[in-house]
């Protein structure tokens, strides 16, 4: 037998293995370029783009392009920088991911737990909602948020993405939960525990990895969401997205490249920072439930 | 009226009944087994009296009180699952009181019970780590503990040695008859293993596709099986049943078995009543223990038959011998002495006790009563 796994085993040649380093990592670079033009670009004064050095290191360092783009740079009509329209964002987003988790945590308990005649056909029609191109619902939403008078309000905003958000957090809790053992509700049920008091002692402790994900899908989602926060949003709610495009797309003046380019990596942040953080727990979470015990 | 009385009970769904009229009347401070293949509505039976299944018709009553309708939590009831079911987020000590501070009862209270329950299962020092950290054992005390700390009416248990290794199984079980001659409370068991359900209980009911075959004492249920299947589910191994014919001959019933060659032997009735089967083809029940060698045969029995049969296959298991060998052109296993002096192939002089032997209608399959 002993002979036999060795010359099943694997076993890679030197030149072979040289050979997949190096495509590794010209992909790497590749993948890397864009974000290293970004960084050096951010940190030099415009006459070093603009004299053609697109790729350069700096020779003069400076912050003074992200110090303009959060709190100086003109925005629209005011000189503001990207700064109030960051909170802005934050504002949503904290809201959107909360709420649209909560629920979809609890239409997950409730499509699994508490089975009803026709739940399975409800948790398809939510299903649905995943697939539902934005474009085609601005204009009944915009006719609806005004009608609730929510229109041009971060709640406005909070609500379009919660209600779009809440079908792929159900899906995510629907699965993970399918699998979480009957026999603790159950248990919980003798206990004395009512339908809420399972819900958040029981089930919502034990659902940190899906949490993760729907978190990290739901917030990358809405931070980055650009159609709604342009359609919907007023003057003072406008999202961080929409003002990037008010300061990199502004016709007046010069076009300043590197304030452009700290712009964009503050916009993209939270983001990256949300990934760095939790990330890891990102493939176990989508992993969790798929595969049984 | 008993302490939990299930009266008439069945259970459908939709238009398959899965339980029939299920009539059990148990005492305050029994032990209940019930017991069966998978399949049989045991599971189902123990789910309707807590409460977490409906009752599709007929009564459940818990000390006189109606129990249709009543919630889990408000039957004073306490489970014990196959899995355990312990909180995976919660401390042994935070699973034990849940139920406390879900009705509840203030804290110190619950400290003092928790303490007392701990002390009684020998898990004080586990009180403070969660379930994941305990071993097999373990978290079959602490689910114990659960259930025990709410000093409820009626215990019910389902399947909760099934997920433990051969040999703590036979430990708990040891553990729980003695907390139950400790405590006296009144407990359902549900278990498919017929051994649990002989060792443990005060009385079984032996269910088989949805009715309760037989309900009796574990005595009864063994030595007095209602049908075929009563008697070939309880006991291991299980109770041979051949074919036979009933003949009589100086004025007694015997019955008549094929042996390995085709010729035939006559096993004397004990029961006179068989007379009356003259001429007819029955089933014969006979269980392993009481086949044997000449020596070891049963000095208490008035009826020892003997007959010489070929052996097939020997099964040394250390304290006894297992012995295989045709009759009524069956395999029939016999329980020898492991010294007893037994090969295969050889033709070997059994001892029959055919006090022990019972007959079955081969076309009911239910028992001929003596």
């Amino acid at each position: 037998m002993s002979v036999a796994s060795q010359d099943t085993a694997i076993r890679t040649g030197r030149v072979t293995r040289a050979l997949i380093y190096l495509v590794l990592l010209l992909f790497a670079l590749f993948y890397m370029l864009p974000l290293y033009v970004m960084v050096v670009n951010s940190v030099k004064p415009l006459d070093e783009i603009t004299g053609g050095g697109m790729m350069n290191l700096p020779q003069a360092f400076t912050l003074e392009p992200w110090a303009k783009a959060w709190s100086s740079a003109q925005i629209g009509v005011d000189p503001t920088g990207l700064a109030p329209y960051f909170w802005n964002s934050i504002k949503m987003v904290v809201p959107a991911v909360v709420i649209s988790t909560v629920l979809g945590a609890l239409n997950g308990y409730v499509l699994t737990k508490w089975r009803f005649r026709g739940d399975t056909i409800l948790f398809g029609l939510m299903l649905f909602a995943c697939f539902i191109p934005f474009q085609i619902v601005l204009i009944p939403m915009a006719r609806m948020l005004g009608m609730m008078g929510m229109a041009g309000t971060t709640w406005g905003l909070v609500l379009v993405h919660v209600v779009y958000g809440i079908g792929f957090t159900t899906l995510y809790f629907r699965n993970y939960y399918a699998v979480f053992p009957m026999e603790l509700i159950r248990a919980a049920q003798i206990d004395g525990a009512g339908f809420f008091q399972i819900f958040w002692r029981i089930l919502l402790p034990s659902s940190g990895p899906i949490a993760v994900v729907s978190i990290i899908w739901q917030f990358t989602n809405i931070w980055n969401d650009f159609l709604f926060g342009a359609s919907f949003a007023g003057a003072d709610s406008q999202p961080m997205t929409v003002a990037l495009n008010n300061l990199v797309q502004s016709s007046t003046g010069v076009k300043e490249y590197n304030v452009h380019f700290a712009g964009a990596i503050l916009a993209a942040l939270p983001t990256l920072l949300v990934y760095i953080v939790a990330g890891r727990y990102f493939v176990r979470g989508l992993m969790a439930g798929s595969v049984k015990g | 009226m008993g302490f939990l009385d299930i009266d008439n009970t069945t259970k459908s769904y939709g238009a398959v009944e899965v339980l029939h009229k299920v009539d059990i009347s148990v005492e305050e401070g029994e032990f209940l087994v019930l017991v069966g293949p998978s399949g049989c509505g045991k599971s189902t039976l123990l789910n309707m009296i807590a409460g977490l299944e409906d009752i599709s018709s007929g009564e459940i009553r818990i000390k006189d009180q109606v129990m249709n309708g009543v919630h889990p939590s408000k039957r004073n009831i306490a489970m014990v699952f196959q899995s355990y079911a312990l909180y995976p987020n919660m401390t042994v000590g935070q699973n034990i009181t849940f139920g406390l501070e879900m009705h509840g009862t203030p804290k110190p209270e619950r400290e003092k019970a928790m303490k007392d329950v701990a002390s009684l299962l020998q898990i004080e020092q586990l009180l403070d780590r969660k379930p994941g950290a305990l071993s097999g054992g373990q978290r079959q005390r602490v689910a114990m503990g659960r259930a025990l700390v709410r000093d409820p009416d009626v215990f019910l248990f389902d399947e909760p040695l099934s997920n433990l290794d051969a040999k703590l199984r036979v430990d708990m079980r040891t553990e729980i008859k003695k907390l139950h001659q400790k405590l006296g409370t009144t407990i359902v068991y549900v278990t498919h293993d017929q051994i649990e359900a002989m060792t443990l209980s005060t009385r079984i009911a032996v269910m088989y596709g949805g009715y309760v075959q037989q309900l009796g004492t574990p005595q009864e249920i063994y030595d007095s099986p209602a049908n075929v299947f009563v008697a070939t589910f309880m006991g291991s191994p299980a109770m041979n049943v051949v074919p036979a014919k009933v003949a009589v001959e100086g004025g007694k019933p015997v019955a008549v078995v094929t042996l390995h060659d085709g010729s035939s032997v006559a096993l004397p009735f004990s029961q006179d009543n068989m007379a009356a089967w003259d001429g007819r083809d029955i089933m014969l029940g006979i269980r392993p223990e009481t086949i044997t060698d000449e020596d070891a045969a049963d000095r208490n029995s008035a009826n020892i038959a003997r007959m010489t049969n070929r052996i097939i296959v020997t099964e040394p298991a250390g304290s006894d011998t297992f012995v295989t060998m045709t009759l009524g052109g069956k395999d029939v296993i016999a329980r020898m002495r492991s010294d007893a002096d037994v090969r295969p192939g050889a033709d070997f002089a059994f001892a029959v006790n055919m006090e022990k032997a019972v007959a079955f209608d081969p076309e009911t399959e239910m028992r001929i009563a003596p």
